[in-house]
This record gives C-alpha cells, sequence and structure tokens, in this order.
C-alpha cells in the first residue's frame, strides 16, 4: 500500500450531505473483478450526462479542480453499500483525502485500506474548510499526517484525531494482513479454545 | 462480574488478539461471500500465495447480478461482465474448497437469505460479508456486519478482523404494532427518527415487546436496515422462537452439540444494568404504516401525510431536500397517496421471505394489478418452492405479477432488471438513493403489504384501506 505522509494539494468542495456509495460509483461499474480503472467513473451519475457528456457545473469538472487531492464534504458522506470501489474510484481519480463531519462506517473503514485519509472535523472547522476549498486553485491546502494538522491557504492550523494504529499502518504504507499473521499463534490459540467452548461452531 | 450488553458478552467470546490501544483481532465463525466484492480478495490471495484460513466456514453464493428469468443457468443470459464475475465465484470456490450454492442449485438465493436458511447463522456467532446488509443476521443474536473488499481478503486469509469495539445503542419499541404495521415500518420508522447517520459508531439492539413479538422473518427485516440507520450491526436477542427457527436447519448443532449450544445461547442477552451509551424509545403503537418520498432512507413518513417542503427541515438538508424532490417528480404538499406508481417490487433481503410473500398474497388474492409492471422476486429458491407449493405463486401470476427466480434482482438493478429514467417504482427493498434502480429511476421503500397494495390501485395506498 501507498505511504500517506504529508499532502499538499487542492480541494474540492462538495457540500451535499448523505453522499451514498452510489452516487460515487453506480453499480453499473461494479462488475470488474478488478480495483484499478475506476476513477473516470467516479460520481458517474453527476459528471457526466446520459449521453456520456461531461457536466459543466460538476465541481471535479471544473478546470480549477480537476486534479483535487482533497474533498471536503457534507455530513454522512459515503454511506450505503460496502463497496471498497467506492474508495477504489477516489484513489483511482487521484484524491487521497477526504474531510467531513462525518463518515459511514464500512467506508471509512475502506479508505485506511487504500492509503486514503478520511478525516471527521466538527461543523465549524469543515465550514471553514469548504470556504477555503471554494477559492480553487491557488488555495492549497496542506494535510500533515504525522503532525495531525491541516493548513488553510490562508495559513490556518486545524488539528485532527486519528486512531493511532490506522495512522501507523497509512504513515508506512503496511499491509493488514501482513501484520495480523505475525499473530498467527494467537488464533491459532483462541481456534483451540474455541472448539473446546463452542464446538458447533 | 460487571453487567454485560449482548453486544459486550459476544465480543468478548471472540477476541483473539488485543493490542494496548485496544485494537482487537476479532475472530470471525461465519463468512459469507458474493461475486460482486470478491474478485478481488481472491485475486490478492493467489498473488500473495495465500490459502483460505477456514473454508469449511466459508459459503459463497452468486446473487447481485444472476438473472432472476427462466433458463438462467445458460451463461448467454448474462452480460460479458456477469458473466465474468459469476464464472471468478465458481472458480474460486472450487479452488479454494469452500461450500458454494451454484444457481443451478435450488439453495440459491440472497445471501442473507440462504445464510440463516441453511442454519449457517447461529446466535452467539461473528458473521461478515462483503455486503453491508450482513446486519440481517443479527436477528439470531449474532455479530453480523459488513466488510469491505480488503477485509474480505483479510478474513479469508486469517479469519479475524481488526475491529475496535463500537459504542452499545438500545433500540426499544414497546407496547403492541396496530394492524397493517410490519416490521419494515418499525425500521423505516426508526431511521426517521434516527436519521441515516445516527447510528454510526454503534452497534444497536432491538428490544421491546413488539421486538419480542415479531417472527424471525420479521426480526430480519429488522436488523437488516441497522446499516440505513449508519449502526455497524443490528442485534436481537435471541429467545424461544430463534432457537425454534433454527433447530432442525441443515448446518445447525444436533443431538449433544444441541444441547451445549443452547445452554450457551440462553446466556445472551443484555444483563438488567448493563451501560448504554444511546437510548431511543419507540411506542409501537405511535408507528404507522410508512413510505419513503425522497431519495434516502431517513425520508420517511406515515403514508397519510403529504409531501414535505424544503424549508422544512434545517442545515445541510434543506439543500438535499430540495435536491431529493426535485429527483423524485414530487411537489410539496402533495398527498402521498396520490402518488402514482409505474412498477412495483417485491424481495431483496429485507423483504424476500416468505412471510413478506404471504403478506403481500394476501392483499393481492383475487384482484388485478393497476400498474405498467409489477414482479415477485423470493428470496431464495426454496422459498420460491414453499410460496408454490401455498398457492402464492398462483394468486401473483393471476394478478398480472412477474414471478421471478432467486436473487438481488431491482434491489440494486445490477441484474437486467432496471428501472427507466422517470420511472417510479415501490419497492420493497432497503435503499432508495439516486439511481439505485436505475438511472434516473424513483423508488418509494414500503413493506410487502404496502407494495402489494400499490400494485392493485395503481398508487401509493394506505394498505389498512385494503384490509
Ligand atoms: S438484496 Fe439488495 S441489499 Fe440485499 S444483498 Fe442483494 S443487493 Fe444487497
Amino acid at each position: 500500500m501507498d505511504k500517506f505522509e504529508k499532502l499538499q494539494g487542492i480541494a474540492a468542495p462538495m457540500p451535499l450531505i448523505n453522499i451514498d456509495t452510489d452516487m460515487i460509483i453506480p453499480k453499473v461499474f461494479l462488475k470488474t473483478i478488478k480495483r484499478s480503472g475506476l476513477g473516470v467513473n467516479l460520481f458517474d451519475e453527476m459528471r457526466y450526462d446520459a449521453d456520456g457528456n461531461e457536466n459543466p457545473y460538476f465541481v471535479l469538472n471544473k478546470p480549477q479542480y480537476r486534479d483535487a487531492e482533497i474533498l471536503v464534504a457534507g455530513d454522512n458522506f459515503g454511506c450505503g453499500s460496502s463497496r471498497e470501489h467506492a474508495p477504489w474510484a477516489i484513489k483511482d481519480f487521484g484524491i487521497k483525502c477526504v474531510i467531513s463531519t462525518s463518515f459511514a462506517d464500512i467506508f471509512f473503514n475502506n479508505c485506511f485500506k487504500n492509503g486514503i485519509l478520511p478525516i471527521v472535523l466538527p461543523q465549524e472547522q469543515v465550514d471553514i474548510l469548504m470556504k477555503d476549498a471554494e477559492k480553487g486553485q491557488n488555495a492549497r491546502m496542506t494535510v500533515d499526517l504525522e503532525a495531525q494538522e491541516i493548513t488553510t491557504s490562508d495559513g490556518e492550523v486545524i488539528p485532527f484525531e486519528v486512531d493511532s494504529f490506522k495512522k501507523h499502518c497509512l504513515l508506512n504504507g503496511l499491509d493488514d494482513i501482513g501484520l495480523t499473521m505475525e499473530k498467527a499463534a494467537a488464533i491459532d490459540a483462541f481456534e483451540t479454545r474455541a472448539a473446546q467452548s463452542r464446538p458447533w461452531v | 462480574m460487571s453487567p454485560k450488553t449482548l453486544y459486550d458478552k459476544i465480543w468478548d467470546a471472540h477476541v483473539a488478539h488485543e493490542a494496548e490501544d485496544g485494537t482487537c483481532l476479532l475472530y470471525i465463525d461465519r463468512h459469507l461471500v458474493h461475486e460482486v466484492t470478491s474478485p478481488q480478495a481472491f485475486e490478492g490471495l493467489r498473488m500473495a500465495g495465500r490459502k483460505v484460513r477456514a473454508p469449511e466456514k466459508t459459503i459463497a453464493v452468486p446473487d447481485h447480478n444472476v438473472p432472476t428469468t427462466e433458463g438462467r443457468e445458460d451463461p448467454a443470459q448474462m452480460t460479458e461482465e456477469s458473466r465474468i464475475q459469476v464464472q471468478a465465484l465458481d472458480k474460486n470456490a472450487r479452488d479454494f474448497g469452500i461450500h458454494y450454492y451454484p444457481v443451478s442449485d435450488i439453495r440459491q438465493g440472497i445471501v442473507h437469505i440462504v445464510g440463516p436458511e441453511q442454519g449457517w447463522t447461529l446466535p452467539g456467532m461473528t458473521v461478515v460479508c462483503g455486503d453491508s446488509h450482513t446486519a440481517t443476521h443479527g436477528a439470531f443474536g449474532a455479530l453480523a456486519h459488513g466488510i469491505g473488499t480488503s477485509e474480505v481478503e483479510h478474513v479469508l486469509a486469517t479469519q479475524t478482523l481488526i475491529q475496535k469495539k463500537s459504542k452499545n445503542m438500545k433500540v426499544e419499541i414497546t407496547g403492541k404494532l396496530n394492524p397493517g404495521v410490519t416490521a419494515k415500518d418499525i425500521t423505516l420508522a426508526v431511521i426517521g427518527k434516527t436519521g441515516t447517520a445516527g447510528g454510526t459508531g454503534y452497534v444497536i439492539e432491538y428490544c421491546g415487546e413488539a421486538i419480542r413479538d415479531l417472527s424471525m422473518e420479521g426480526r430480519m427485516t429488522v436488523c437488516n436496515m441497522a446499516i440505513e440507520g449508519g449502526a455497524r450491526a443490528g442485534l436481537i436477542a435471541p429467545d424461544q422462537k430463534t432457537f425454534d427457527y433454527v433447530q432442525g436447519r441443515p448446518h445447525a448443532p444436533k443431538g449433544a452439540q444441541w444441547e451445549a449450544a443452547l445452554a450457551w445461547w440462553k446466556t445472551l442477552y443484555s444483563d438488567d444494568d448493563a451501560h448504554w451509551d444511546k437510548v431511543v424509545t419507540i411506542k409501537g403503537e405511535d408507528i404507522a404504516p410508512v413510505v419513503t418520498w425522497g431519495t434516502s432512507p431517513e425520508d420517511v413518513l406515515p403514508i397519510t401525510a403529504t409531501v414535505p417542503a424544503p424549508e422544512d427541515f434545517k442545515g445541510g438538508k434543506v439543500e438535499a431536500a430540495r435536491r431529493s424532490l426535485d429527483y423524485m417528480g414530487l411537489t410539496p404538499g402533495q398527498k402521498l397517496s396520490d402518488i402514482e406508481i409505474d412498477t412495483v417490487f417485491i424481495g431483496s433481503c429485507t423483504n424476500g421471505r416468505i412471510e413478506d410473500l404471504r403478506a403481500a398474497a394476501e392483499i393481492v388474492k383475487g384482484k388485478k394489478i393497476k400498474v405498467k409492471r409489477a414482479m415477485v422476486v423470493p428470496g431464495s429458491g426454496l422459498v420460491r418452492a414453499q410460496a408454490e407449493e401455498e398457492g402464492l405463486a398462483d394468486i401473483f401470476r393471476e394478478a398480472g405479477f412477474e414471478w421471478r427466480l432467486a436473487g438481488c434482482s431491482m434491489c440494486l438493478a445490477m441484474n437486467p432488471d432496471q428501472l427507466q429514467p422517470g420511472e417510479r417504482c415501490a419497492a420493497t427493498s432497503n435503499r432508495n438513493f439516486e439511481g439505485r434502480q436505475g438511472r434516473g429511476g424513483r423508488t418509494h421503500l414500503l413493506s410487502p403489504a404496502m407494495a402489494a397494495a400499490a400494485a392493485i390501485t395503481g398508487k401509493l395506498t394506505d394498505v389498512r384501506e385494503l384490509m
């Protein structure tokens, strides 16, 4: 997995609340058996009309946001299905950090597995970042995971919380499965105990 | 010992390892797999040269994009991409030696219906699946939740998940339900009250007299939509109804093992003085038959209400409601019961079980549909067979319904069953998101009886008027 350390980039504003996984990547694109190549279909139904032409009003189609690496979004981002195609599409587009007041649980977890940093902040701070993002191309935001700080284009610093284990994995680009396999002895021991106490499983 | 909730008890029984910061390896008893969220996980295993750690605890079934029309064993009935996914599952199941129900097997169906039906889902278990509606299995007092594909790979390789514990939330539905009010109305009413993010960070336990009174099918409907309320999982403590449902199923324990299991299962309830981080109480008699008007499952109103105006809301919801109404083609003040319906869909892991089909058939019996199209898609081949035996299939067919084979079908419209732009559907499924049932399609969520009523009258209808 790619490491996430410090990111300086353009942030795109998407103030809509309850952006669900069907909006992020409609199911017609779930038929792939690969993880890559979904970026062109990110937010497909908002981004293109029925004939496949770009909607010029959609934020990621505007010239100043085409290279956005950060998304500042409304409440409850990523609700809906468990499809990891949602973070795959976000990642493939080039977005590495999403900021909102809250995220759906499965989506939140899926982000970390793909080197994307989801950041939860109180409404007032998301509002500040939303305003900053609305300034467009020249407003580059900085997200420093090590220091747990976001710096706006005006130099305002906003600290954020992140789970220590998840932070460690992101900073070092660690693969969860490899880490867990190192604990195989604990899993073996658990299985032996469970075979005694709950043999019907 | 300090008092515990049901969630605490199941959690504690499954922690294989705990790190200092509280990050746990949670052992997984059952892993359900379907064709859409698993190919990349199996591919990952192959690339790393890893095996499936516990193939005997892993069960696969294709459901999301299989056709639900006759003759579907013929691969020509599927699009190229769907065929590749289903064939990948076939191959992965065989290569890794996991249990498998192909479309040609009568036991095939929606993964969350097949698990309980076959006795794979048992009280006190941890159950995961690469699908958010895994919460369904919580009806058995099993800790069940959806996971992403990376986690599917993690469970395949290690039989564990890296987890931190959620908080405990109690949702109590007191008293009795009024006639015409069902499990679907309960679960929608709860989301209407708490919002789609109200359960974020929590595992919900549903309790109270109205929940106790529900059948296992109804309890599955309630837990199924815990995820729409944002919760990681929904739970209902097992009781005699649960044990009766489980006993005798193909993979349920037997003999002395049954007795041992039962003894443990009977300890699976929340202690009287257990700690709850959040409590929501709703009176059963206050719940009416409900429908959704917007594009979020929290957009719930009693069928007797009118379409709201964006100004009725606060904050970000004002803009979201405006967008919803525009998408849904509705005008504030319009009566919900005046909304005309084109299509009716009865099925899905929320409401595709035998009891759901019985409830719908009772309303439909002897009448004809007034909508352009109505379909019933049983949740599994076994549900379908039982409905045929009970004569329900004939009732539906005679009324003008299509009687389909088992699968997810128009719940998410990955197979050919899709709405056209602007087409309005009364659906017993669980999501009314924009484009969920087909690009531009408009979805109203409701109970099977309410869906049947809409099919008969051609518009959203208070089912109590037909009872
Ligand atoms: S029926 Fe719908 S919600 Fe249930 S598993 Fe299938 S697609 Fe998901």
